[in-house]
């Protein structure tokens, strides 16, 4: 039964270490860009467009919800479009609109957008407002739903524990049914025989949750590792910190409660069919 | 009122129109009414199936009625919380046919185990342990294993463990089949200085020289599951009572 434990507590391990990883990068993601808009000057008009983007920095300056802002310069632009369409790109050919990045003294809610639009509107009627989070929302979604399938799997884990414990714990009664009935007619109480079943069930969870925690331990952080190499800074946002390893520790703890309380389970049920 | 209860009182066992059937079977026991008093040593006897072993399973617990009344030490144990039954199985020894030693301990822990299980320290085991096991005359073989002990000393630490609580009811059965016949006697000895100290003894035996060993002891013969009395001393209710 270690083993089986071992297995169960190092998959739970990883399990749980990515929908931590997974939260923390979400909670960073959205602290990154709480306060983050974009307004894009969409208008063909190379003259047209940088007058609105003039009159727009201006206007936004004098806001005071604006933290800070900075017209994101040309040749930034042409960087971001050039793995679709390619180097030198001439701005009369594909016209592209003039972006303002702004940094927002609180978070960038749909009031604050419907203020910036309204401020906005009269100077530079081609300014679109929005919410850089917002284009997050679909990662957000997929963060969200890898954590639920985290939290079902740690579920679906914990049943088999207490499923492979049931098993151990039916079998140690199968073997030991004599001794039990011997202790049973000597006046042992049920209590007292579940003690037996739950010690023995306490030391190979522990045994077991304590391997499981090393190897789980040790792969969360080789994919941790290869994770951080990709240099984006997006999954940089994703690791573990103490507290999220202090949690992962309280695994094997919840497997061997686990254990105990199936074990108790198991060996009273049992004990209840003697007269 | 309160004569009837001083009698239960005094009453180690009572059955009352008991009946013992295995699932759908015909009764293997069938309308069981007798008394056991205090301090008498009592004879079980009857052919190979007659239902001895049967009736000592329900005297030590191991099996509920089917039918009829059973009460222990005065109390109803049919009707009691099964969590209330350990507190009954302590207050008896059995000595079983096949002696059921724990193959893992040693004879001194088998012997200590009924003290061990009703929460008696180590510290205060110990010495009545070594003093049983020299009583039972395996005062060297403390620490040896059951499987390494011949027929007759696992016999012995059988009782040994039986009677080691010095219990209210001693139930052996058929404790001397295993054994020569002077190991016999010397066990049949040990039940009555046992019996002595006011332990109510039951003896299930289909040894009818042992019978006589023991010339003040009552005999309850079972025959295909009925009970007979040939000393009259198992008459429900009580002769006493119907002449007091």
């Amino acid at each position: 039964m270690p083993w089986v434990i071992a297995i169960m507590v190092a998959l739970t391990v990883l399990a749980a270490g990515g929908a931590l990883a997974m939260a923390n990068l979400a909670a960073q993601a959205r602290s990154d860009l709480a306060g983050g808009v974009t307004v894009q000057i969409v208008e063909a008009d190379p003259a047209l467009r940088d007058a609105q983007t003039r009159r727009a920095l201006a206007a936004l300056e004098d806001m005071e919800i604006v933290q800070g802002m900075r017209r994101v310069p040309d040749a930034e632009l042409q960087a971001l479009i050039e793995p679709w369409l390619g180097g030198g790109v001439r701005s009369e050919a594909v016209p592209l609109p003039a972006l303002i990045d702004v940094d927002l003294n609180g978070a960038a809610d749909a009031g604050t957008l419907d203020d910036l639009r309204a401020a906005l509107g009269p100077i530079a009627p081609d300014a679109r407002v929005d919410a850089q989070a917002q284009w997050l929302g679909p990662v957000f979604d997929a963060i969200s739903a890898l954590r639920w399938l985290a939290l079902g799997l740690i579920v679906l884990l914990a049943f088999t524990s207490a499923a492979a414990v049931w098993l151990a714990a039916r079998n140690a009664l199968n073997a030991n049914r004599g001794t039990i009935e011997v202790v049973h007619l000597l006046g042992g109480t049920d209590g007292q025989i579940a003690r037996i079943f739950q010690r023995s069930a306490i030391i190979d969870a522990a045994i077991g949750g304590a391997v499981g925690l090393v190897l789980g331990a040790i792969a969360l952080k080789v994919l941790g590792a290869q994770f951080a190499a990709l240099e984006s800074g997006m999954v940089a946002g994703g690791g573990l910190d103490p507290v999220d390893w202090l949690l992962l520790a309280l695994v094997p703890v919840a497997g061997a409660a686990i254990a105990l309380l199936t074990a108790r389970m198991t060996v009273l049920a049992s004990l209840g069919k003697m007269p | 009122m309160n004569r009837a209860v001083n009698r239960s009182e005094e009453e180690v066992a009572r059955f009352d129109n008991v009946g013992l059937r295995y699932g759908t079977d015909r009764e293997v026991l069938s309308d069981l009414s007798f008394t056991l008093f205090p301090g008498r040593f009592y004879f079980l006897t009857g052919a190979s199936g007659a239902g001895k072993t049967s009736l000592l399973k329900l005297l030590y617990l191991a099996q509920r009625p089917s039918r009829g009344a059973i009460r222990m030490f005065g109390r109803d144990v049919i009707t009691q919380p099964r969590a209330q039954l350990p507190s009954f199985r302590r207050r008896l020894g059995v000595v079983f046919q096949d002696f059921r030693l724990i193959d893992h301990l040693s004879a001194y822990d088998n012997i200590a185990l009924p003290l061990r299980v009703s929460g008696v320290r180590e510290d205060d085991l110990t010495q009545p342990v070594l003093d049983m096991l020299d009583w039972v005359g395996l005062g060297h073989r403390a620490d040896a294993r059951p499987a390494t002990l011949s027929g007759g000393e696992q016999q012995r630490v059988a009782i040994a463990r039986a009677v080691i609580g010095r219990p209210d009811l001693l139930v052996a059965d058929e404790p001397t089949g295993n054994v020569d016949p002077e190991m016999a006697l010397k066990l049949i000895r040990l039940f009555e200085a046992l019996n002595r100290l006011g332990t109510t003894v039951v003896v299930a035996t289909h040894d009818v020289q042992l019978l006589k060993k023991v010339p003040d002891s009552l005999i309850m013969r079972l025959d295909k599951g009925h009970l007979s009395d040939p000393t009259g001393a198992l008459r429900f209710p009580p002769r006493r009572e119907l002449s007091g």
